[in-house]
């Protein structure tokens, strides 16, 4: 049986790990290379990089950041943070990563998820929707979170899949950085919409969040967090044995 | 020296680093000169199948590549580079192989439930069904990671590993000294790089 996926998601800006509550108030956390082989050797089943650095030299950091993990961590790697281009996939799948993950990149150009599926695939094309309710419609935010976009979330996934994304992260803005866990009614309308793996993103506070989450949307593939992982909250290794004497499916 | 393939399909970076880190001497290359001398072969490979054929088939690196294989050289064919080895795909219409193993290449949904979703992506366990060197340090129920759409049919004598997906699909072969694994040893953490340190001692 297929076992569900435990993801930690390291923001990296200027060579070091950070990660925003609500997107805001970043805090340093340690250095992305020796995390990533700490997250592995606990049973995660892979990894999320996600570039916030602005600059050209960040950048820079980022992808030499990116082949130095890749040659130390042997669990797939999804980049994502500044993908506008296919020429910015190519830049990260040289460097190690194995799927690259597009969000604003592909709310500016749509055509982009197409462009790159046809020429590295669908299983390489992993769709980011930041979402948070207006007025109670599920309404896609980009550029970090920040920026209202008006457009309707479920049809924008249905149109990302279609165009070729792979697999889709839904990270709820309502309930990212609260701990309250996961954004069950969210994620149950984009796993009824769509047929790929989906990622959920955003809540997780403690052990039972997880739980909850696959016992909940059995169709849910793989739950994603950072701080709760990065502050020693919740143990890899133990979650995965929470997790399996839940009779949740697991790799240990 | 081991020789990884390189006929312009797929990202070798990942591959050539678990070699490394398991102590093998990789060299990524397209000279059947190099391939020639190598002491074992590793046949990589994402994407479309016709498109992976065509291109070994241009670079004349399908005749090298059997050539050796013939002579006793391993070779291990890893995801597409697996399906490679069979005689023909049904992927898109239906493209021959490499022919060094019995059987063909179908689709996984011909055979799993509708509600199961495709590709194949995650961690899933190898049910042993054959003994095989290059599962030597590692155990039945050990995880690896698929992401694959097809699998390898009409191949029974030759599988040496399946796993459940709604239904069996085949991950891993092997027919004398040509191997494969439908999966990615690469991505599949110490338990992967158990499987590459085995073949590389071969």
């Amino acid at each position: 049986m297929i076992t569900k996926r435990i993801i930690p998601c390291l923001d990296v800006r200027d060579g070091r790990v950070v990660k925003g509550v609500n997107f805001k108030g970043l805090k340093n956390v340690a250095s992305p290379v020796e995390l990533a082989e700490y997250y592995s050797r606990a049973g995660a089943d892979e990894l999320v990089f996600y570039d916030i650095t602005a600059s050209y030299e960040g950048r820079r950091l980022f992808t030499d950041i990116l082949t130095e993990t890749a040659k130390k961590v042997f669990i797939p790697l999804t980049v994502g943070g500044g993908i506008n281009t296919v020429n910015d996939f190519d830049r990260v799948l040289k460097c190690g990563a194995d799927k690259v993950s597009v969000n604003s990149g592909a709310i500016k150009d749509p055509s982009l998820i197409e462009k790159a599926a046809k020429l590295y695939g669908d299983q390489c094309v992993v769709l980011s929707v930041d979402i948070k309710r207006v007025d109670g419609v599920f309404t896609v935010f980009s550029k970090g979170g920040r920026e209202n976009t008006g457009i309707e979330a479920i049809e924008w996934i249905k149109r990302g899949v279609g165009s070729g994304a792979g697999e889709i992260v839904v990270n709820s803005i309502d309930t990212d950085g609260v701990k309250g866990g996961f954004d069950i009614e969210m994620l149950n309308a984009v796993c009824e919409a769509v047929s790929v793996p989906v990622i959920a993103s955003g809540g997780a506070g403690g052990y039972d969040d997880f739980i909850k989450l696959f016992t909940a949307l059995p169709k849910v593939d793989a739950g994603l967090a950072a701080s709760v992982f990065h502050f020693g909250e919740v143990d890899i290794k133990e979650l995965k044995k929470k997790m399996k004497d839940n009779g949740i499916e697991v790799r240990i | 020296m081991i020789a990884l393939i390189d006929y312009g399909v797929g990202n070798l970076f990942s591959l050539s680093s678990s070699l490394l880190a398991v102590g093998g001497d990789a060299v990524i290359t397209g000279e059947p000169d190099v391939i020639k001398k190598a002491d074992k072969l590793i046949l990589p490979g994402v994407g479309a199948f016709s498109d992976a054929a065509e291109k070994l088939r241009e670079s004349g690196l399908d005749r090298v590549i059997v050539d050796e294989a013939k002579n006793g050289k391993p070779l291990l064919g890893i995801c597409l580079g697996m399906q490679m080895l069979f005689e023909k795909s049904y992927e898109y219409g239906e493209h021959k192989g490499l022919a060094l193993i019995k059987g063909c290449v179908k689709p996984i949904a011909d055979i799993i439930p509708k509600d199961y979703k495709i590709p194949h992506i995650g961690w899933n366990a190898l049910i042993f069904k054959k003994e095989t060197p290059i599962f030597k340090y590692i155990k039945n129920g050990d995880h690896v990671y698929f992401v694959h759409s097809y699998h390898a049919a009409d191949c029974d004598e030759n599988v040496t590993a399946k796993t459940e997906y709604g239904a069996y699909l085949t991950a891993s072969v092997q027919s004398d000294n040509v191997y494969g694994c439908q999966f990615h040893p690469e991505k599949s953490g110490d338990v992967g790089l158990k499987i590459l340190k085995a073949f590389l001692e071969l």
